[in-house]
């Protein structure tokens, strides 16, 4: 048992690192430096198109090295990170996405900085301070590095090999979320109340996953989830352990994508968040968390499926039906496409309860439609103003595809993409994930999914019906013409959404053959 | 020719027609109709060339084949290719267009974007109504079955009615839930079919050795899709809401077209696919036809709403349909396949005159009306045609198929056949009352100077007319068209006619 934990190895070896393996995060980190240099020494002037240029340059750089990073894959770091089928794709999807979202991110409309985020951000809100800072066109340009670091982390995340660097990841995305959920520029209260909820609640969950993962060691005395994959099924004398270090290191995931019951921060903190670091975060982070959910599940534990997986079934159920229902009742903009991406989180668990290689395909290829639509959408949602704020009430959207035809229809097609309506990328996605579900014995957790999904598709039809079917309610409300940085990262979701609704065959054959994980 | 992908080039042109009419420039938006129209015509002209190409004596079920991998992954195909049955309905669908676009004509008065996108709604649901006809792919079928939704849902929603958002969203998720319960039928059956890249193809999944409780499973999933859209009782309750708050045009699509996908989901479907299942759930679908036959006549006695009174005439006119098919008889399958494109004609018919009356009059309540017989009576003789069609007058379009549909119910189900020929009598009822309190009675002073048919509605009823005399007297042609379908459907399924008690009498109505 001891010679089997290269933990505890008496000798020191230095772990052999394959660079190439591990370029695109290297770069990444790397760009988030730069970042914080061009922060601490470049002129205010310059730093917006500075920052902007080096997140976009390294985003684009680190894409290119995953893509050309095919052949490097194997285990690295002294098993710390696997770079395999399913971490390729999901870091190839994060980076893309992450594209998206520091263009969306970048959007400034006429000002002299970033538009979604305050000049500054210790300032308290409505002080002196605050207005000296706006006098002095202070910007907070320091929100690309901390992406860029928060993209270093989801990189990460599903590639760890082991629950301690899985555990690292997690906080170094994490902490510079709390941060950028602090930092709109509007209703600032309300930005600082979301960051202290999920900066509380993810200590919280984060706790969780630790301690499970100590059970998980206590357990086969490894952290390496291989190591874990081995353990069970053989007598350790601890056998106890291991089904509570399972449940606790789920919670700590499923936290991170906000399944039900651990949801409760996501409507708070995707509503009060700057709408860009919303869409980033629906996105981004749930595509490395459910990365990371993968990972743990079918290389560490699925073998002891039997004893936790009914924990699992549900939390998606209770995920699904929550989320439509209870989307329903909702009447800001933000907080309806929170809970719409809690049951969107159902909707992939029930694939990933598949326990089966079409069950990660199926997975991956949700979580690039999902994460595409829901960037477009958000950053739709940040063009409708009212008086210079986010229009976010329901009712403020009234009768908008009269006036912004253009902002409503493709505000429309997202939701119909989010409702599932075939010829949009949701259909094909629900599709893959339903069809892995009823392919592999999970066919009630499907007619759940499909149930929930009527429930969602009242929720977006309602909108539909307010923006084309309703009388505008005031003539306040307008949609401001976005620069081109908006423009792309709309036009690009949109058009993925599109795409992988018609001609999925090419991404579904990539997420095919991206789906075996390596040890 | 045998090669030319006819299929797609007639579904296609309405396409290319919604674009154009969406994206004309504003000097030329207040030509919009015409070219709406025009593509409409050009595709029913496509259409009839189509129609040529078809053979009776063809070995294979489906004709006007096109088939190329899609989604491999899902073994999904662009599949294509249409029976006798698939045929009519196509044929039936590419005519009403053109009426309806030119019933639609002042609509939407105000020439710009609204107008445009009036019409290129119209011309995109046209694409989705032949491909679902079309498609011999299961998954390629659910992909148009949902997709339709969308253009009526904005169709009903933006240009309806005073309810018109109630209305469309009642639509929409009545609609979407059964398609959604469908999605899970249709998943399943892929996975008890061979598989492979070009699973999901009908031919594929025919005859599937399925067990028992999972055939009826999935037959029940893909029924309720089909009860909700044909409608049926009890899922009928949007129909009445979705017709009245919808324009008349949009209304006949709706009902005369969309509808018909239920039922011609039935045959396509549920006999096909799933045999046994079929012949297990036979006895309770006899009965809710039934039902819904009396129950949508009898409500269409008591409404006022002419609209509403003509679409509890539809779900009368669907339980026949419904149970000529479940009957599994040769001529009563026969009979409600040949149904559904009279129904279709007779409803455009019904719904587009009564549209003309309510426009000159402003309302929809029949008793605003009485005594239009003086006020404008080549109108009130078209209106009594159409209702005359509705009540299966013999000579008339709707006699032959309704005759037929209960003679082979009686075959079967003596008893369903007797109960269901009561709705002929309450047809006649909701049809003639409706004609007397609008039409006699003295000439309303209010309405003095109301002009009669114009030009352009004369051409809107002119089509419908002729459809009715034409197939009235000699429906041969469609039957012919049918009948091969209709025998290999029930091949399928496994039933053979019972023994005629009186030969003779069978034959002749086959004949």
């Amino acid at each position: 048992m001891i010679a089997s934990m290269p933990g505890l190895a008496t000798v020191f070896v230095a772990a052999k690192i394959n660079y190439g393996a591990v370029l695109p995060m290297l770069i990444v980190f790397g760009t988030a430096m730069i970042g914080v240099l061009v922060e601490a020494f470049a002129p205010r002037a310059a730093r917006y198109a500075g920052q902007v240029g080096v997140a976009l340059v390294g985003l684009v750089a680190a894409l290119v090295a995953v893509v050309l990073g095919q052949g490097h894959q194997g285990s690295t770091l002294a098993g710390a990170v696997v770079i395999d089928g399913p971490a390729l794709f999901l870091q190839g999807t994060i980076l893309a996405l992450s594209v998206l979202s520091v263009l969306a991110m970048a959007e400034r409309f006429d000002g002299v900085g970033a538009d979604a985020f305050t000049a500054q951000g210790a300032a308290a809100p409505g002080s002196p301070q605050e207005a000296a800072a706006v006098r002095a066109g202070a910007t907070t340009t320091e929100v690309f590095p901390l992406t860029m670091f928060a993209v270093g982390g989801m990189l990460l995340f599903p590639a760890a090999g082991d629950l301690l660097t899985m555990f690292v990841a997690l906080e170094v995305l994490s902490l510079p979320l709390y941060i950028l959920s602090g930092l709109a520029r509007r209703r600032r209260l309300l930005s600082q109340e979301a960051s202290m909820k999920y900066f509380l609640l993810g200590a919280f969950s984060s706790a969780f996953f630790l301690f499970g993962s100590a059970l998980l060691f206590g357990y086969a005395g490894s952290l390496d989830l291989g190591v874990i994959a081995k353990a069970i099924g053989t007598q350790s004398g601890m056998d106890g352990l291991l089904v509570p270090g399972v449940l606790l290191v789920l919670v700590g995931l499923l936290f991170k994508i906000g399944a039900v019951p651990f949801h409760s921060w996501t409507p708070d903190v995707y509503q009060g968040a700057p709408t860009p670091v919303t869409g980033f975060m629906a996105a981004c982070t749930k595509v490395a968390a459910f990365g990371a959910i993968l990972r743990f599940v079918y290389v560490g534990v699925a073998d002891s499926r039997w004893d936790w997986a009914p924990g699992l079934w549900a939390v998606a159920i209770l995920t699904m039906v929550g989320g439509a229902v209870l989307a329903v009742t909702q009447t800001d903009v933000k907080r309806l496409l929170a809970y719409s991406s809690i049951a969107h989180a159902g909707f992939v668990l029930t694939g990933l309860l598949a326990f089966d290689k079409v069950g990660i395909s199926s997975v991956l290829f949700y979580v690039v439609a999902y994460g595409f639509s829901t960037i477009a959408a958000f950053a739709v949602v940040s063009l409708v103003r009212d008086g210079g704020s986010e229009a976010t009430h329901l009712s403020q959207w009234a009768g908008l595809g009269k006036n912004h035809p253009v902002v409503a229809g493709v505000f429309a097609f997202l939701l119909l993409a989010f409702a599932g309506i075939p010829l949009t990328s949701g259909f094909t996605a629900k599709f893959a994930v339903f069809s892995a579900a009823i392919g592999h014995g999970a066919t009630v957790l499907a007619i759940i999914g499909v149930l929930s999904s009527a429930v969602a598709a009242f929720v977006y039809v309602r909108i539909i019906v307010l923006m084309y079917f309703s009388e505008p309610a005031s003539d306040s409300v307008r949609a401001v013409s976005p620069s081109i940085v908006t423009t792309l990262a709309v036009t690009i979701g949109a058009l993925v959404t599109l795409v992988l609704g018609v001609l999925p065959s090419p991404l579904l054959d990539l997420a095919a053959r991206s789906s075996l994980f390596l040890p | 020719m045998s090669n030319f992908p006819w299929l797609t080039t007639i579904g296609v042109i309405p396409l290319v027609g919604a674009f154009v009419v969406a994206l004309l420039p504003a000097s030329l938006a207040d030509r919009a109709k015409q070219i709406a129209l025009g593509f409409s015509v050009v595709a029913l002209l496509f259409t009839l060339a189509a129609a040529l190409q078809f053979t009776l004596d063809s070995g294979q079920q489906f004709q006007l084949q096109e088939r190329h991998p899609w989604i491999e992954q899902f073994g999904v195909s662009y599949a294509l290719g249409v029976d006798g049955i698939a045929l009519v309905l196509i044929v039936m669908a590419a005519i009403l267009v053109p009426v309806c676009v030119l019933a639609a004509w002042h609509d939407v008065p105000e020439v710009g974007k609204r107008q445009q996108t009036y019409f290129a709604l119209m011309l995109v649901l046209e694409t989705f109504m032949i491909g679902v006809f079309a498609a011999t792919d299961v998954f390629l079928f659910y992909v148009f079955f949902e997709a339709m939704l969308i253009p009526v849902y904005f169709l009903i929603g933006s240009y309806g009615g005073p309810r018109r958002q109630y209305a469309a969203v009642k639509f929409l998720l009545y609609s979407l839930l059964g398609g959604l319960v469908m999605l899970v039928a249709v998943i399943a059956l892929y996975q008890y079919g061979p598989g492979g890249a070009d699973g999901f193809l009908v031919e594929k999944l025919t005859g599937l050795k399925l067990d028992q409780t999972a055939g009826r499973l999935m037959f029940l999933g893909f029924f309720f899709a089909f009860a909700v859209k044909a409608p049926m009782w009890p899922v009928h309750t949007w129909l009445p809401d979705a017709a009245t708050e919808a324009r008349p045009a949009t209304a006949v699509l709706l009902v005369g077209v969309l509808d018909k996908v239920g039922t011609y989901g039935m045959i396509r479907f549920c006999l096909q696919l799933f045999p046994e299942a079929s012949r297990w759930a036979t006895p309770v679908i006899i009965v809710l036809a039934v039902i819904s036959v009396l129950y949508g006549a009898l409500l269409a006695i008591g409404q006022t709403d002419i609209m509403r009174l003509i679409a509890y005439t539809s779900i009368s006119h669907f339980g026949f349909i419904v149970l000529g098919i479940f009957a599994m008889t040769s001529v009563g399958t026969a009979g409600s396949a040949l149904y559904m494109v009279n129904h279709g004609f007779t409803t455009a018919a019904l719904f587009l005159v009564a549209a003309m009356l309510i426009h000159r009059r402003g309302s929809k309540r029949i008793p605003d009306f009485g005594g239009w017989q003086r006020v404008t009576p080549v109108l009130a003789g078209v209106f009594l045609i159409s209702g005359l069609s509705g009540l299966a007058l013999p000579g008339l379009n709707s006699f032959i198929s309704e005759f037929l549909v209960l003679v082979g119910t009686f075959q079967r189900y003596r008893v369903a056949a007797v109960i269901a020929s009561a709705g002929i009598i309450l047809a006649a009822l909701y049809i003639l009352l409706m004609y007397q309190r609008m039409m006699t009675g003295p000439k309303p002073e209010s309405a003095a100077g109301t002009p009669d048919l114009t030009h352009r509605e004369k051409w809107v009823v002119a089509p419908l007319i002729a459809v009715f005399i034409v197939l009235g007297f000699y429906p041969k042609p469609v039957l012919d068209v049918i009948n091969p379908a209709v025998a290999r459907t029930l091949q399928y399924v496994g039933v053979t006619d019972p023994a005629a008690t009186h030969p003779a009498a069978a034959e002749g109505a086959v004949k």
